[in-house]
């Protein structure tokens, strides 16, 4: 009986319910605020990049489109932006600075930190693993002002007693610090890269009697390619866009470099040594911006490349 | 009776020959382990040596004297944790919402895909460039000035992508069998992410915040035309004030101050690499704790 009656109730009740759909309570509200609030921060990323663009173009664009004669500025090397009587905005042995200093350091890190990352994730086992897997992490952690300021009192002195050169700061200098600097983030990127691989390739690979060494070589390696690619790629980003290690290593000196014993200057370096010179708004600060732009550009190109590969590749 | 042939199982030539050429790559991609690691405990070694005689509390304490060449670096530690709360205060609480739509709302489609590009790119993007960004935005168009709210909103915008990456880990690490067990009982998305997700994934956040802490403390170049300076004789008093910064203390001390005595920026460098190693191995200290008890 006593049942009976509650299950009439229950009925009635969800009849109430049912006769009334809307049930816009208020945390139905609450939920849907935080929907909006959490869309707003999720595209965040997106405005800040769009933000940079905006900010960084709108206080260059006037040299771009009054002042800026192309040939003369990607192709001169005549930097000397503070004359007062006659200007000179040729970014050519900046840029030759720049690439000297990352193409050395590439072929530094790039061994090393595939190497490493070979031994970590496929030769090293247990407590060696986890101790290398956490120094890397460490030496990632190190801030880039502290690199340069080894190269400054700690590589300079030694390379000019090794080599007998008048000055330590150089490509060679600049190069060894940004490559050990790289090379822990390339690392840990191409670890991952290879951890991606799926253990049954390495298993299969292994029941055909293969070595450590075979499976790495002909199945980890291949399937791992894309990964290890785009690492190398986003390190070769880091390096571009490096500032203060450059600043202090390179001997921030214009030049186009004929040896890697040259000082040289960077395109980053040259921002970071003259801005703060510069009147805002005249034409050496617009000058500064424009090469923000094209630092923007370059790595916004070498990371899309570096996403596409990783991802498009994979998704087909 | 014993019937099992002995050369049945020995290796062969070609197996001995595999075999070296294993020990061999083995051996040569460990060296390679050990060189990029060495010069760098190496470094680290000099470092401590020749700053650790420095460290005092007087040198943490006290303000630079003598034109910055003696004296401490009490002003700079002040304005770095101005700095990295200022900029946490921002980027954490943003940072956390963005990961939480990109694990729990966001569609696995080409707009995500276009917000994972643009994280990619805000980490991407020289810090020289998030300086002149800063200076554009904050500092020139907003009208902050050069401060040290201006210099924490360019640093909060450019380590965002530390929060946001670790944060995304550790929400899709909660098993979606706990989502689907809450909407089931009539949670809301935003009750379940409330009482079942972020629970589970708090500590994971916290050792992202952590390794934020670190990055946002060693970076130089975002603040040097943002908010921080060389020197400045005032304690920052508001948000709206210049402050020294340990990061650009040791670009100064050891470029821009003559006849400074040698232990000054060795000692500066040893206090920046100390609190960074710190917190980085905290974080990690604790990611540990945390996979060994993880119940699922």
């Amino acid at each position: 009986m006593n049942t009976g009656t509650q299950a009439l109730s229950n009925r009635a009740t969800t009849a109430a319910v049912a006769g009334n759909f809307d049930r816009r309570n208020a945390d139905w509200y609450v939920d849907k605020l935080i929907a909006g609030l959490v869309f707003v921060c999720g595209i965040s990323a997106i405005l800040f990049v769009l933000g940079i663009f905006f900010f960084v173009t709108r206080e260059g664009i006037g040299f771009v489109f009054e002042k800026m004669d192309f040939r003369e500025f990607f192709l001169t090397p005549y930097w000397s932006p503070s004359d007062a009587e006659d200007p000179e905005h040729g970014i050519l042995a900046l840029i030759a600075g720049t690439a000297s200093v990352t193409g050395l350091a590439m072929l530094v890190a790039v061994p090393f930190s595939l190497g490493a990352a070979i031994y970590i994730a496929e030769f090293a086992t247990g407590k060696t693993r986890e101790a290398l897997k956490v120094l890397v992490e460490l030496l990632a952690a190190i801030p880039s002002v502290v690199w340069g300021f080894i190269g400054l009192v700690i590589m300079n002195p030694l390379l000019i007693k090794w080599f007998d050169v008048p000055v330590g700061l150089s490509v060679l200098n600049a190069g060894v610090i940004l490559g050990l600097m790289a090379a822990p983030i390339m690392t840990s990127i191409a670890e991952d890269a290879l951890k991606a691989v799926p253990d049954r390739y390495r298993e299969a690979a292994e029941a055909m009697g293969a070595t450590r060494w075979q499976v790495i070589y002909k199945v980890v390696l291949p399937a791992a390619k894309n990964g290890l690619l785009g690492g190398v790629l986003l390190g070769v980003g880091r390096g571009f866009g490096e500032t203060m290690a450059v600043l202090m290593a390179t001997g921030h000196a214009v030049n186009i470099p004929s040896s890697i014993f040259d000082s040289v200057r960077a395109l980053t370096a040259t921002i970071a040594a003259e801005l703060g010179e510069a009147v805002v708004g005249g034409e050496h600060y617009q000058v500064l911006f424009t090469i923000g732009i094209f630092l923007f550009l370059i790595t916004f190109i070498i990371n899309l490349s570096a996403d596409l590969i990783v991802r498009g590749i994979r998704k087909g | 009776m014993n019937t099992a042939n002995p050369a049945l199982f020995q290796a062969s030539d070609l197996n001995r020959h595999n075999e070296s050429v294993q020990r061999r790559y083995r051996l040569l991609f460990g060296l390679m382990t050990l060189l990029l690691i060495t010069p760098v405990l190496l470094i680290l070694g000099t470092l401590v040596a020749k700053g650790g005689g420095a460290i005092s509390w007087e040198f943490l304490f006290s303000a630079p004297t003598d034109g910055m060449r003696t004296g401490g670096i009490f002003p700079a530690l002040l304005g770095t944790v101005w700095l990295v709360t200022v900029a946490l205060l921002l980027s954490v609480p943003i940072g956390i919402f963005a990961a939480i739509y990109l694990s729990e709302y966001a569609g696995d489609n080409w707009f995500t895909r276009i917000i994972n590009l643009a994280i990619i790119n805000l980490a991407g993007v020289p810090s020289i460039v998030h300086a002149l960004f800063g200076l554009g935005a904050f500092v020139i168009f907003f009208k902050f000035g050069t401060s040290i709210l201006a210099a924490s909103l360019t640093l909060a915008v450019m380590t965002m992508p530390v929060v946001i990456v670790a944060t995304r880990e550790s929400l899709q690490a909660v098993p979606q069998a706990f989502r689907e067990a809450c909407w089931n009982m009539g949670a809301t998305r935003w009750q379940t992410i409330r009482r079942v997700v972020l629970p589970n994934s708090l500590t994971g956040i916290l050792t992202g915040v952590i390794l934020e802490v670190s990055r946002t403390a060693g970076e130089t170049a975002p603040i040097m035309f943002t908010g921080a300076v060389f020197f400045t004789p005032f304690l920052p008093q508001s948000v709206f004030d210049q402050t020294m910064a340990l990061s650009l203390h040791l670009f100064v001390t050891a470029t821009q101050v003559p006849g400074i005595e040698e232990h000054v920026p060795f000692g500066v460098a040893l206090v920046l690499i100390g609190l960074v190693l710190t917190m980085n191995s905290v974080s990690i200290a604790f990611r540990m704790w945390l996979r060994g008890k993880k119940k699922w």
